[in-house]
Parts: structure tokens; sequence; C-alpha cells
């Protein structure tokens, strides 16, 4: 566990960078994760796949999969890769504070 | 009064949870039925045999009906939705039946078309998969005519059928073209989306020291997002190619297309969203789902289906008397995984335990994580186990539901995770 600083406030994060406590993330920090992360601007499309993966996590308790958010989140897994490059779900997963996104086995 | 147990599917999960319902429940009252929209059962371990010709296709199958105790009700019929709020089954025939209890078994559909390309103009001449019988069989065609080049083994994407399947194919090739004298002249790739062969830490080691032993090469997080037939590519999501001479893919997996079609029952996959420990369905108290069909944080196999039939079964019991669902899964699965030349390893885990080393299913028994000759003939005789033990619900000596910790070294798994 380390801690980071986004948006000014102190969050504890996990060795991966998942966030320990999703409650404690607001808006103000996506960007700045989204930086140390390697994306370095939110689009409008960013934006819909983060604030879906919020409410995803909000109703079903975990973060959706790639293949659930190409089905669901209006974005496509092709623009998804676009958007966060090499692993969509677990990078959006990041930059919405919410944890990694269950490993299928 | 009579309780109706409608099973849908009648597959492992489903044949074996009747034959036991059967069994246990005979005090209740209870009649089963078992839908299913065919009436050939096919035994799926066998698949990964038949491209190698070390099966024949044929002897895989048997009459789904007759595996079934007598006084169970057999329905071939095409189920087209379930509706959990009036607890009723839709059949194409326009026909709908009800239930008082509704288990789910109806396993995985190949998702051929969610792939680009997949089933393009390289699909049956240069693209093929083994999770068909009708696949295998062609493909077994296909290896017998390739005498060089690139084979690939390409997963689509995770969860899958039997996660060891395509490890356990590329160890079989590589024996099949050392038989034929012509090893050197083929290249043997897997092409995974995961960041290794496999996905816990111990056995990922095991298993990718012995495919590095056997000049197979690994390509991990790739994303297949394209199958080129034309200029015989692999294409990820994120532009990286793989090309192949020989492509064997393992499609995205779904569940049934009527989970999908029934609200609240599945999932964006139609894998059916349940407890993971008791099996109830979220969507309703009356409905179970067992085998490959939920969406359960553990490996799809035909021994999680085994495992958790006497717990779903138990579960129903419960249900009927209206009292606590007290049977809970642990996610117990193991697996043989052939490794050619007359060998096979076998693994054993569950929710909370990786494979470890040691042995099954005590201190005593077959080895763990370990290549041996004694687990290729435990995979060959468990067909024999599979027809006449397995699917009738009996007890099998020394074979428990739950994962036995006895035999397993533990220490192995701090080291490792």
């Amino acid at each position: 566990m380390t801690v980071a600083t986004y948006a000014g406030k102190e969050v504890t994060v996990n060795s991966e960078g998942f966030f320990e406590d999703p409650s404690v993330w607001d808006e103000e920090m996506a960007p700045e994760i989204a930086n140390s992360f390697g994306v370095p601007e939110l689009s409008e499309r960013h934006w819909q796949v983060i604030k879906f993966m919020r409410h995803e996590y909000e109703t079903k308790g975990e973060g959706p999969s790639v293949r659930a958010l190409g089905k669901s989140s209006g974005v496509s897994i092709k623009e998804l890769y676009e958007l966060f490059p090499k692993g969509p779900a677990k990078l959006a997963a990041k930059i919405a504070g919410i944890p990694k996104p269950h490993g299928c086995i | 009064m009579t309780k109706n147990i409608v099973i849908l599917g009648g597959g492992t999960g489903g044949t074996l949870v009747a034959n036991r319902a059967k069994k246990v429940l005979h005090d209740l009252d209870v009649a089963i039925t078992v839908i299913d929209q065919d009436n050939e059962h096919l035994y799926q371990p066998g698949l990964l045999f038949v491209p190698f010709g070390l099966k024949a296709p044929e002897s895989l199958v048997r009459n789904r009906k007759n595996q079934l105790k007598r006084g169970i009700n057999f329905l071939k019929a095409e189920v087209v939705s379930v509706d959990t709020a009036s607890n009723r089954v839709h059949l194409a025939s326009g026909d709908s039946i009800s239930y008082d209890v509704l288990v789910i078994s109806t396993g995985n559909t190949l998702q051929i078309e969610e792939t680009e390309g997949l089933s393009g103009s390289g699909w049956g001449k240069n693209v093929f998969t083994f999770y068909t019988l009708e696949g295998a069989d062609a493909l077994n065609r296909a290896l017998a005519k390739f005498s060089e080049g690139k084979l690939v083994v390409d997963i689509i994407d995770v969860p899958i059928k039997c996660p060891v399947a395509p490890l356990e194919f590329c160890q079989l090739a590589d024996w099949y073209f050392k038989q034929k004298g012509i090893r050197d002249q083929i290249e043997i790739t897997l092409v995974t989306p995961l960041d290794g062969a496999f996905t816990k830490p111990v056995c990922n080691r095991e298993l990718s020291g012995l495919l590095r032993s056997k000049g197979i090469e690994v390509i991990t997080e790739f994303n297949t997002g394209q199958v080129d037939g034309v200029s015989k590519k692999l294409v990820s999501y994120d532009g990286r190619e793989v090309a192949y001479d020989l492509a064997v893919v393992v499609p995205l997996h779904g569940g049934a297309d009527f989970v999908g079609r029934s609200p609240g029952l599945g999932d964006e996959l139609n894998f059916v969203t349940v407890d993971e420990f008791t099996l109830q369905a979220k969507v309703a108290p009356n409905v179970f789902a067992i085998g490959d069909a939920p969406n359960l944080p553990t490996s799809k196999a035909g021994s999680v289906a085994h495992f958790a039939g006497e717990i779903v079964v138990e579960n129903i019991g419960h249900y009927l008397q209206g009292e606590p669902l007290s049977a809970l899964f642990d996610g117990h699965t193991n697996c043989f995984i052939e490794s050619g030349f007359h060998k096979a390893l076998l693994i054993d885990f569950n929710y909370e335990t990786e494979p470890l080393p040691g042995h099954y299913p005590s201190a005593i028994g077959l080895p763990l994580l370990r290549e041996s000759k004694l687990n290729h003939i435990g995979k060959l005789l468990f067909e024999k186990l599979y027809w006449y033990g397995i699917l009738p619900g009996r007890n099998i000596p020394g074979i428990k539901s739950l994962m036995p910790r006895m035999g397993k070294r533990f220490e192995n798994q701090e080291k490792g995770s």
C-alpha cells in the first residue's frame, strides 16, 4: 500500500495503483490519476466510460470487464483500447477510483 | 402436492442434478423434468483428443435421455425465455411449463460472431476450433495434412470451458508432430489475453516451464480483435499482429441466448448471476444455476458441475422445506492436464486456495501439479467414471464436494503469491 496525492488530497492505493477506498474518489482527481498512468487528457468519451464504471461499481459492487464495457457502456471495445491503452477495464477502473475488476479464471 | 423441478439442459450438470435429486429428494414428492434442445449428450473432455485421432467423434456421444434415471421426464424442446415472476419457462413451440424450482444448466454458447473475421474466409480452411464436435473433427483432417509452418492456438477471451484445454492442445500437438518426425518444421504458439499461461502463480510457474521445455512459445496479454483469414494473421485490439498458417481458436464464451431474453436472469455475457456459495440465482429464490451456466468466479469445468451438483440438490431440498440454504460451495475444481507422451498433471483448487503441489484426494493419491503416467491413466479412466459414476449422481468413494486440504503443500502458496 502506498499513498498518492491527487487534486491535493492524499489517498491510499494498492501496489498496482487501485484505490483502497473508492468513496474518497472525486471527479477532480480523475485527470491527475489519468495523467500518472499515461493518459494525458480526458475527453468526453473517456468520461462516459469513467462514469459508467462508477455507476456499475456503485450498483453491482464491482467494476465491469472489457467485454461487459463493450456491450453496455456505449463505447466499442476497439475504441476502449484507443481511449485506455493496453488494458481498458483495468486502466479505467484506476482512473474511476474503483477496485480492480474481477480477473476471470 | 407434487412440486415440479424443471431442469434446463441435459449435459453434465443437469443430468447429475436430476439423478441426484431423484435419489435424495424422494421423500419430498417431486416431479423432475429435464429439457434440452437435442438428445445428444457429448462427453466434452473427449473433444481435446479428436484432432489428434486419439478419439473417434462418434464414441463421445450418447443418448441424453438414457443417462436419466427412470421416473425423470425428458422433453426435447427449445427454450425461448424464463419468466421468473410467474415461474414459467416459455418454449419455441409456444407452450410454456410451470415450475416450483428451476435449475439452469445450459452451459456455454460459443460467440463466434463477436470476433471480427473469425467466421470469415479462413473458417474451416486455416481457422478451426476444437470446442465443438464438428470443429474437432474438421481440425483432425487439417492437422493430418499440416506439415510445416506456424500453428497458433488463440484464446479470444476468458472465461472459457476448461481453461487448461488450450495448454493441453499445445502439448498434444508437440507430441503429435514429434511422432510424425516433423516437429522441427512446425512452430507452436499459445496466444492468450492473460498475463501468463494460467492465472494462479504456482500453477502458472509450473505450466509455463513445461511449455517452454517443449519449445512452445507463449504470447501474453493479447486481446484478439480480428482474425484475418486472408493474410492469415491475428490482430489484437491494440494493433499487435501474430501470423499463422493454422489457427486453432477458442471463441468467446457466453451463456445461453434465452438467458439474455429473460429479464434480470443474467449478466452481459448471459451467464446467470448467482450467489457463489449457495448457487441460488440473484433474480429469484427458486432458481438455481449450475455447471458453466452461472457467473461463478472459478473455472468452467465439469468438475465444478460435479462438486456443485451435490450442493444444489441439498439446497433445493432446503428451499422446498422452507429452510435456510445451508449447503455452501467452496469453488472446488480439479482438472487433469494432458501433457503428451502418456503423461498428465492434476490440479485441485477452490475459491481460496490456488493449485498447489502434493497429492489428491489425500496424502496418498495422484500427484498434484506434477507430470506423471498415473495422472494420464486417471484421465483416461475418468471417461468411464463420468458415464457410470458422476452422471448417475453416485457418491464416489474418497471424492468429496469440498476441496481436501490434506495432501497439499501449503507452504508453496505463500512463496508463490
